[in-house]
């Protein structure tokens, strides 16, 4: 039983991380119809440029973080709409699609060319000491990131529902052409969008990189558990990511622990058809209607 | 994107009867020059060219999924695994003939093309996308735990090449022949189909999937079947890959490959029956040629097919149709 919880609580701390991406590829999804097929990507890179940050410039790992995650901030956040997206979205959906995945290779072979082939560690923010709770050992790493992940999803929230910058945005999402009627500046708001998801992959990558290690091919398992957290939850609702995303995280864990570690990656999976199946609008979404 | 079969539709019917005319002449011409084109060229040459048409039939076979019926499929390496597997397996282990091998790979991922697509297109398209990243995925995982009847990471090897009535096949040049033919009578094949009222559905879900239901085709069962015969090329790219490198371990099935495979679609230009013979070539051969690039070469084929669906989302082909369309103005207007 102790056993069991333990895993619960690791695989909710990596299903929080998860859920951190999910968030990120949904708003990214309604506001601009980007379907983001570098979202495993963008959470890898910004550990990968702090460390760069760190050894090109012999910076201590403060200031080689601020730079790292303002670069990031800047090229992924605010360049990837203006470069990418921008120019793209008007020829449809799948070539948008289709450039995230040609974005997500340029990344993944540009950050083992520029940066390194192995895995790098990367410092924690907190001790990563075990503490005994009632006879059960929880690692503080994971409770840290619980805290911290729901910490950002809490701020995101009270921003989106509470602010009248997260209205505008929120109103950008669901009409684009009735915000723009109500002199909200749309173009703007789509803006904010894509920084925010920037932002929240900065807050994943810290998270997940001291645990993982920082590899140019950690993307990929991240991004494909991000993808299924968000459709399992509902495509359409920042809600249904957060609980797509602990769903997929204690499933990997509990996989991991009590099925096989060889197939652990195949239970999320098997997770993500069954939904497709049952309820492909999601578990928390709404059945959409058709737009002609 | 534009494409080229609605252009034909909309031109009247000689004309339109002179151009297809002229892609199935310059099939068979092609055919013709790759038939003799390795002779000086060496082994590793012969291989490459053989390389690069396997993989155009894998591309092929995208291209009808992605370019005429308009869905992404992020598995295509995945079924070009599922051949490769099914062939090597049955050819080293039960002693079947690679006839049958091929056919077998290619009825196999037909069948699973259908059972992924069913539940998949139910819904919305961009769930195929979805489906089809979890399969590929799927696949590897058993590809390299299942080591009973895969090898696991050390693949499978001594795959045998096979035999034509009697003439044996082992050589590279020989092979080559081979695959050349074989290319030539899948193409020919694809050919027929776009041609077809089949083909001209495709085509039609693919440009307005609401006005073409309207129409009464049943756009449901129309990509399904696009789907699963594109899945089915994959297949027989395989059934093809495996005697051609001799050995087949996970590695070029991976998720990743079938992303470039999606690029070389784009890149070729999506919609054009000959734009994954450009496309492969761009990501297959010139890598080869470019080795001391490296990983490199990589970053520069997604930059390079990142900045053409900026400029020309219809890839090489609409370029080169752009192109042609521009000097033939220009000559029309000098006369």
């Amino acid at each position: 039983m102790a056993e069991f919880i333990a895993y619960l609580i690791a695989g909710i701390a990596t299903g929080a991380i998860y859920a951190l991406a999910a968030i990120g590829f949904t708003l990214v999804w309604q506001t601009s119809q980007t379907i983001n097929f570098a979202q495993g990507e963008f959470v890898m890179l910004p550990a990968v440029l702090i460390l760069l940050a760190v050894k090109l410039f012999g910076l201590p790992l403060w200031a080689g973080g601020l730079i790292g995650i303002a670069v990031f901030l800047l090229i992924f956040g605010a360049g990837f709409k203006l470069v990418v997206v921008d120019p793209m979205i008007k020829h449809g959906v799948l070539p948008l699609a289709i450039a995230t995945m040609a974005l997500s290779i340029i990344m993944k072979e540009g950050a083992k060319d520029g940066f390194s082939a192995e895995a790098q560690s990367f410092p924690s923010l907190v001790p990563t000491d075990m503490v005994n709770l009632l006879g059960i050992s929880i690692s503080l790493q994971h409770l840290a990131i619980i805290v911290v992940a729901f910490a950002a999803i809490g701020l995101l929230q009270w921003f989106v529902g509470g602010t009248k910058l997260g209205r505008q945005m929120q109103a950008t999402a669901q009409n684009p052409t009735v915000a723009r009627i109500l002199g909200i500046p749309v173009e703007r708001m789509v803006l904010l969008t894509f920084l925010l998801n920037a932002a929240l992959a900065v807050v994943a990558s810290l998270l997940i990189s001291p645990i993982y290690l920082a590899k140019f091919s950690n993307g990929e398992t991240i991004g494909l558990f991000a993808f299924i957290a968000a459709i399992v939850g509902g495509f359409n609702q920042v809600r249904g990511a957060l609980v797509g995303g602990i769903l997929i995280g204690v499933a990997d864990s509990l996989a991991a622990a009590y099925i096989s570690t060889q197939y652990r990656l195949a239970v999320p999976l098997v997770l993500l058809v069954a939904i497709i199946l049952v309820k492909p609008e999601g578990l928390m979404g709404r059945k959409e209607e058709r737009r002609v | 994107m534009s494409a080229p079969a609605l252009q034909d539709a909309a031109a009247s019917p000689p004309r339109a009867a002179r151009r297809i005319d002229a892609a199935l002449v310059a099939l068979i011409l092609g055919a013709v020059i790759l038939w003799f084109a390795p002779v000086g060229m060496g082994r590793y040459g012969t291989y490459v060219l053989s390389l690069w048409l396997v993989m155009s039939i894998g591309v092929m076979g995208l291209n009808l999924t992605l370019g005429y019926a308009g869905q992404t499929s992020l598995a295509q390496a995945a079924f070009m695994g599922l051949g490769a597997y099914a062939t090597a397996i049955l050819t080293t282990k039960f002693g079947v003939s690679w006839y049958a091998a091929f056919g077998i790979s290619g009825l196999l991922t037909f069948a699973v093309g259908l059972l992924l697509g069913f539940p998949a297109l139910r819904v919305r398209t961009h769930y195929l996308a979805f489906v089809t990243l979890a399969f590929s995925t799927l696949v590897w995982l058993v590809l390299r735990n299942e080591q009973w009847l895969t090898g696991g990471t050390f693949g499978i090897s001594n795959i045998n090449r096979p035999e034509f009535f009697g003439i044996k096949l082992f050589g590279a040049l020989e092979f080559h022949r081979f695959v050349v033919v074989v290319t030539l009578i899948l193409s020919l094949a694809l050919w027929w189909l776009i041609r077809s009222p089949w083909g001209r559905a495709f085509t039609a879900l693919r440009e307005n999937p609401v006005r073409a239901a309207s129409l009464g085709i049943d756009t449901r069962a129309y990509t399904l079947l696009a789907f699963a015969i594109g899945s089915a090329y994959g297949g027989f790219a395989g059934a093809l890959y495996a005697p051609l490198v001799e050995f087949i371990d996970p590695s070029p099935f991976a998720l990743s490959q079938s992303f470039s495979l999606l690029l070389m679609v784009v890149a070729g230009g999506a919609g054009y029956l000959f734009g994954p013979f450009i496309g492969a070539l761009l990501g297959v051969v010139l890598p080869e040629w470019l080795r001391f690039a490296g990983s490199l070469y990589l970053i520069l084929f997604a930059a390079i097919v990142l900045a053409l669906l900026v400029v020309c989302p219809q890839g090489v082909s609409g370029l080169a149709e752009r192109g042609w369309n521009v000097l033939r103005r220009k000559s029309g207007g000098a006369r």
